[in-house]
């Protein structure tokens, strides 16, 4: 496997509110590679996107703040790697880094273009902050960044206005922004979740290539595991501000382990099933902070017993780049009990 | 845009006539006879007789206003009744006084409170925020006589800083050609003059200013506080922008929309003549013409008074609403 480009090792995000402290993001670590497409899975506010906007150094203070933990970003500086701590470094540098080298798309493309600057400004935007350009080239550069996301009349479309687009548009728009100073990463918030299905294809294929042709490592953040099938090489699963389970995208579709990723796999529609009912988890997300003993998805686990309320589990290695957070595949005891489960 | 402007330009004429017809039967309405002002208590009602006939009052209602609007087209605003001259000569000297004081005033109101609303809004909660709104607060609910004599007082009389009366040195007056005493000094060449005449602007400039300018400081936090929580602004954090250039560039234009409204109306509200601040500072402006005139029951000056006033307001608003197409392209043309 390739080096990682970006490792993040125990981080720990909380928001600060008057219902008390939040940990919205607890000890993750997990880390990209080169060229590598990693999925982030999860139900709706399990920290996914505080996550993703830890890493660009762009959560919302006050009330947020990363408490814990260290970012580390892989640099070529004279000829030599060295990691740069996100998390430490001065906000200057880290404004020199977001946007050239790490680079994000989000969840609302309808809302996060600026609706009174035209499609070029906003890109030319971008790269004049970090590439010294003449008026013409940056010009030329939103051009041809338009064209490579796939707008049509990509040299009428940079002087037009946001409102001016559909949905599936802006996204192009956003990723011609977050491509515009060829990043090392990009981090894609569910950069599908608002569109329709036929647009979600397009901006999937339209990120493979651009994970193909130039090598960029994606952080794919999404709760459908459709998206991460397509896309993923390999998998991160959160629930409640943890990484439940970790691995390729083959182990976790093919052979989940943890209850919940097996819940969530379970949960997804069969093409041949189609009179059966779908299967949900039952329950809902706890709240973040609201469990305090225990495994946070016990309340819900169909294979809970007493240990699972009272400690909580660790990530364990299972195989090669294998994870679980679940006392069912400790080695000592709990191996039995995983046989029965995985039987029925 | 050029057509939507010549659009707006033409739907204000509609707005100017129903406003003058308004005006014209409100002071119609007034109880009392011009032509009894003019010659006093003791004419003869045949005396009084040949005079209505003489300036038209005896004709009929829409004839007289007729007459009114076809002299307005011509720019003839009338004849005052007690000094007999032409209203549209004699009305702008104290109409640009009024208007240099109130460009004065709103653009001291605007450049400190759009600043104070903008730090206020990116730096919430902190200390700065704190005092500006407070000052805000104080500021809109200040009794603006009080403002005025306390800024005579303590500029004019105890440190002597500042004159606190009139527009210049009367011994020394500015020779007058635009009436604009800043412009009129500049193209006389006399330096010493413009200082003179900006002194003279401070003090009531910044009385006048004050309720605008905490309007405005409030109007451009609320909205700046909403703007800078958007997912553009975070788009453009994300790109690795400076503060200064996601605060100013992208946040303040986006939340300027109903700084502008509030801007436009106290300008209108300025323009209209602030009588007590005029009457403080002894500012020869349009206010106190337009109340000297109605001590005087003098109605032409009333009427056109009057008429010139809410013009003015209506293009400022006009000058608004192009404005608003221009920053936002979503406003359709
Ligand atoms: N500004 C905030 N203030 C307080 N708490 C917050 C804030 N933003 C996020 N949180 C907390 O962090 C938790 C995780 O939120 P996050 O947005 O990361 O969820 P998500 O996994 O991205 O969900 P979704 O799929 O809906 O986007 C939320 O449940 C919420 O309690
Ligand atoms: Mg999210």
């Amino acid at each position: 496997m390739n080096k990682p480009v970006l490792e993040v090792n125990h981080l720990s995000t909380h928001f600060f509110t008057d219902r008390g402290e939040i940990p919205a993001v607890d000890d993750v670590s997990f880390a990209i590679h080169e060229k590598e497409v990693l999925g982030i899975v999860g139900e709706s506010g399990c920290g996914k996107s505080v996550t993703s906007l830890s890493v660009m150094g762009l959560v919302p203070n006050p009330p947020g703040k990363i408490v814990a933990g260290e970012i580390l970003f892989r640099q070529q500086k004279a000829g030599n790697e060295v990691d740069e701590d996100l998390v430490k470094i001065s906000k200057k540098r880290l404004r020199r880094i977001r946007g050239n080298q790490i680079a994000m798309i989000f969840q609302e493309p309808m809302t996060s273009l600026d609706p009174l600057f035209t499609i070029g400004f906003q890109i030319i935007e971008a790269v004049k902050l970090h590439r010294k350009v003449t008026k013409k080239q940056a010009r030329q550069i939103a051009v041809d960044k338009l064209k490579l996301v796939g707008i049509p009349r990509p040299d009428e479309v940079v002087d037009e206005y946001p409102h001016q687009l559909s949905g599936g548009m802006r996204q192009r728009v956003m990723i011609a922004i977050a491509m515009s100073c060829d990043p090392e990463v990009l981090i894609a918030d569910e950069p599908t979740t608002a569109l329709d299905v036929t647009i979600q294809a397009q901006i999937l294929e339209l990120m493979k290539k651009l994970n193909k042709e130039k090598g960029t490592a994606i952080m794919m953040i999404t709760h459908d595991l459709g998206v991460v099938a397509e896309m993923c090489d390999r998998v991160a699963v959160m629930y409640a501000g943890k990484i439940v389970e970790q691995g390729t995208v083959r182990t976790i579709l093919k052979d989940p382990k943890h209850p919940y990723t097996r819940g969530l796999i379970r949960s997804l529609p069969k093409m041949h099933e189609r009179d059966k009912r779908l299967y949900s988890i039952p329950g809902n997300v706890p709240k973040p902070g609201s469990i305090q003993n225990g495994c946070r998805f016990a309340p819900r686990c169909g294979d809970v017993f007493d240990r699972c309320l009272k400690e909580n589990p660790e990530l364990l290695p299972l195989n090669e780049g294998h994870h679980c957070r679940c006392f069912l595949y400790e080695k000592e005891g709990a191996t039995v009990h995983a046989e029965t489960v995985a039987r029925s | 845009m050029i057509s939507y402007t010549i659009r707006r330009i033409l739907m204000l004429i509609p707005v100017l006539i129903g406003m003058s017809l308004i005006t014209f039967s409100i002071i119609h309405l007034i109880p009392g006879n011009p032509a009894q002002t003019i010659l006093g208590e003791q004419a003869t009602p045949q005396a009084i007789e040949q005079l209505e006939e003489q300036l038209g009052l005896n004709e009929p209602y829409f004839v007289q206003y007729g007459n009114y609007m076809m002299g307005l087209a011509q720019g003839d605003l009338g004849t005052s009744l007690r000094t007999k001259g032409e209203i549209s000569s004699e009305i702008w000297p104290f109409l640009a006084a009024t208007i240099e004081l109130t460009i004065f005033a709103m653009v001291f109101a605007i450049i400190v409170g759009v600043n104070a609303g903008i730090i206020s809004a990116w730096k919430q909660n902190s200390i700065f925020d704190y005092a500006s709104m407070l000052i805000a607060l104080v500021g809109v609910s200040m009794p603006i006589f009080w403002l005025g004599l306390m800024e005579q007082w303590i500029f004019a009389q105890e440190l002597g800083w500042l004159p606190a009366f009139g527009r210049g040195n009367p011994r020394d007056p500015v020779e007058t050609v635009t009436h604009f005493y800043l412009v009129d000094s500049m193209i006389n060449g006399r330096p010493d003059q413009i200082w003179t005449s900006f002194k003279h602007l401070i003090l009531p400039g910044v009385a006048l200013g004050t309720i605008p300018m905490a309007i405005i400081a409030r109007m451009t936090r609320s909205s700046m506080l909403e703007v800078l929580r958007s997912d553009y602004i975070r788009t453009i954090e994300a790109k690795g922008a400076r503060d200064l250039s996601v605060v100013y560039r992208h946040g303040f234009k986006n939340a300027v929309i109903p700084v502008l409204t509030v801007v436009g109306l106290q300008t209108g509200t300025l323009l209209g003549g602030a009588i007590l601040t005029e009457t403080i500072f002894s500012w020869p402006g349009v206010g106190r013409y337009v109340y000297e005139a109605i001590g005087n029951r003098d109605y032409p000056v009333i009427q056109s008074g009057i008429i010139v006033i809410a013009t003015m307001f209506v293009f400022i608003n006009l000058i608004v609403d192009l404005l608003y197409s221009y920053i936002d392209p979503r406003i359709k043309y």
